[in-house]
């Protein structure tokens, strides 16, 4: 295991944006009075000038940073996840369908919040995105796979795109030399009996249930599906041949997030595959509690996931 | 407009929009569907922007330093198509092909079919965030170009509009103009009788920290008097609220909701451009 100390993507998102604004000047910054939380200070400390602070607007801040994007520059639009998902219309239209590069940036994914409460919490935000044609729709699952993701958004991607990133903090679960290729699942642990396929804040949870499980003889494969849109279809096609069942992990909906993107893709499959059973926030709403304690009652902890994978293959 | 004197430059006008109007109806009855009413509203402004003032390349739509025009109540979009095509964006050939499929003469305006559009509207009250956008950049890179956009009186029932005006006087964008054609109707009656409240106007881009002139908005001596008035000094975004009639030009057409969004027949059209013969 790492022994580098867990941080939370939001926190690595913040200084990866504050270290590639230097040699990127078109690389400005909205913020909706939250700037300390989703960490766009970092940003802000740096380059004030780029930073444009929108007040409590949020439809706003993303309408103007499409007009930014529409007019050479790369725009990150940064709020809580919830905030940005309730803008869905102008987000719709004035980024999506306007084509604009807009870096929607959504902290707070999930229950994995805590004490704040399901207003605060992102839980349909990836079915959102991920409806609207051309959006990129990105989750990382620790500190390097998010500053690699703001690198790609910067350098390489054009299209409009969400970044979803945890309040809580993540051990890393990338190994050193590892490198993030842009629309691909990685596989973090193989194994031939069950596969997880776990996305955001839980991924590290799934490796430590696999673990778990390995000990009762089970070999348990965990992928990382940081790239919800664009889709690996081939490698979760592999996936589905290599094993016979899938168990999807992610703090959000189950209905449309990443889980559903695996479904539908293993659905339309020919021949033999692996049932899919999709895990996550079993369409009810959150609550406040410790995120500790919403994970045990959600089971997106390593013994809530490895209990789950247990139930899937006694039915 | 240095060779042309005012008065040719209101007599051109005044041809021009008459020809547009006929073109405008012609397109929607063509299409059997489209917004009349807000059309004819707009026009007028419409043309005397893009002939008189606009700093634009119909040959290089994407030129980064043109002024740029976006139309907010995407719903009036033959009146800016007629004008595109008036200022070579396009063949005037294609004008008929409004609403079709396949054409780019989407039924609300679409940068991605048609770059002159500049963005998608018709979701009404997104137009003004995005016009902010471009004026911001435009600010961040030292450029000297204008960003307009023109707004219904319905459209501005919108609560975006209003985070949008108030972070554009924060910003102080004087690049920034907004119009705002004042037809008084809206699709379920009179902007009186659907929000009454939403008077007075001229006093609410001023509380929200905008220069604003009231005009007619069918007297070209008051647009053209209103858009070198927006380029004057000063560091506040500028509002013009055009005082318009819903589809002026055309005696029965003239209407705060009839013609809203409703094709006029084969008949009603012959009799329209009838009409629109004999006003000269």
């Amino acid at each position: 295991m790492s022994t580098i100390k867990p941080i939370a993507t939001r926190q690595a998102f913040g200084e990866a944006l504050a270290a590639i604004g230097a040699t990127h000047p078109e690389v400005v910054v909205l913020d909706a009075d939250l700037s300390k939380s989703t960490k766009s200070e970092l940003f802000a400390k740096k380059f004030p000038e780029r930073f444009i602070q929108m007040g409590i607007a949020e439809q706003n801040m993303l309408g103007v940073a499409a007009g930014l994007g529409l007019s050479g520059k790369i725009p990150f639009a940064c709020s809580f996840a919830c905030f940005i998902a309730g803008r869905f219309e102008t987000i719709k239209i004035s980024v999506a369908y306007a084509g604009s590069p807009v870096r929607i940036v959504g902290t707070h994914a999930g229950v994995g919040i805590g004490e704040d409460g399901y207003s605060q919490m992102g839980l349909e935000d990836i079915g959102l995105m991920r409806v609207l044609p051309e959006m990129v729709v990105l989750q990382p699952a620790d500190d390097v796979e998010t500053a690699a993701m703001v690198r790609w958004l910067v350098e390489e991607s054009k299209a409009p795109a969400y970044l979803r990133l945890t309040r809580q903090n993540v051990r890393r679960v990338h190994a050193e030399g590892w490198t993030w290729t842009p629309g691909k699942m990685d596989v973090l642990r193989e194994g031939t009996d069950v596969a997880i396929i776990a996305s955001g804040g839980p991924v590290m949870n799934a490796l430590d249930a696999a673990e778990e499980l390995a000990k009762s003889g089970l070999s348990v494969a965990v992928a990382n599906l940081s790239s919800i849109k664009p889709l690996d279809a081939a490698g979760i096609e592999a996936l589905s041949r290599k094993v016979k069942l899938i168990v999807t992990v992610e703090d959000h909906n189950v209905l449309t997030g990443a889980g559903s993107a695996v479904a539908e893709v293993v659905a339309s499959l020919k021949g033999a595959h692996a049932r899919v059973h999709r895990h996550g926030v079993m369409d009810t709403f959150g609550e406040s509690g410790t995120p500790e304690s919403l994970y045990d009652k959600h089971r997106l902890d390593a013994k809530g996931i490895a209990a789950v994978v247990r139930e899937q293959l006694a039915d | 407009m240095s060779a042309t004197s005012r008065t040719e430059t209101v007599a051109m006008l005044t041809k021009l929009t008459r020809e547009m109007r006929a073109t405008i109806l012609e397109m929607i009855t063509q299409a059997a569907s489209g917004h009349p009413g807000g059309s004819l509203s707009a026009i007028d402004f419409i043309a005397a922007l893009f002939t008189t003032r606009l700093k634009h390349d119909p040959k290089n739509p994407s030129w980064v330093d043109r002024d740029r025009f976006i139309l907010s109540k995407g719903h009036a979009v033959p009146a800016l198509y007629v004008t595109l095509a008036h200022q070579g964006y396009f063949d005037a050939k294609l004008l008929p092909t409004l609403r079709q499929l396949g054409s780019p003469l989407q039924g609300h305006p679409v940068n991605r079919f048609m770059t002159a559009c500049e963005a998608p509207t018709g979701s009404l009250g997104q137009g003004l965030s995005v016009a902010q956008g471009i004026a911001l950049a435009g600010k961040l890179d030292g450029k000297s170009y204008k960003t307009f956009c023109l707004m219904g009186d319905g459209e501005i029932q919108e609560g975006q509009v209003w985070e949008a005006a108030m972070s554009a006087a924060k910003f102080k964008l004087d690049n920034l103009v907004a119009i705002v054609d004042w037809n008084g109707g809206q699709i379920d009656g009179s902007i009186t009788e659907v929000m009454p409240s939403l008077e007075p106007v001229v006093a609410k881009f001023e509380a929200f920290g905008w220069d604003v002139k009231e005009i007619d908005g069918h007297d070209f001596n008051a647009i053209l008097d209103a858009i070198a008035w927006a380029d004057g000094a000063g560091d506040k975004p500028k509002c013009i609220v055009s005082r318009t009639v819903k589809g002026k030009g055309v005696s029965f057409v003239e209407h705060p909701t009839k013609y809203h969004g409703a094709a006029l027949s084969k008949d009603e059209l012959a009799k329209a451009l009838a009409e629109l013969k004999e006003a000269k």
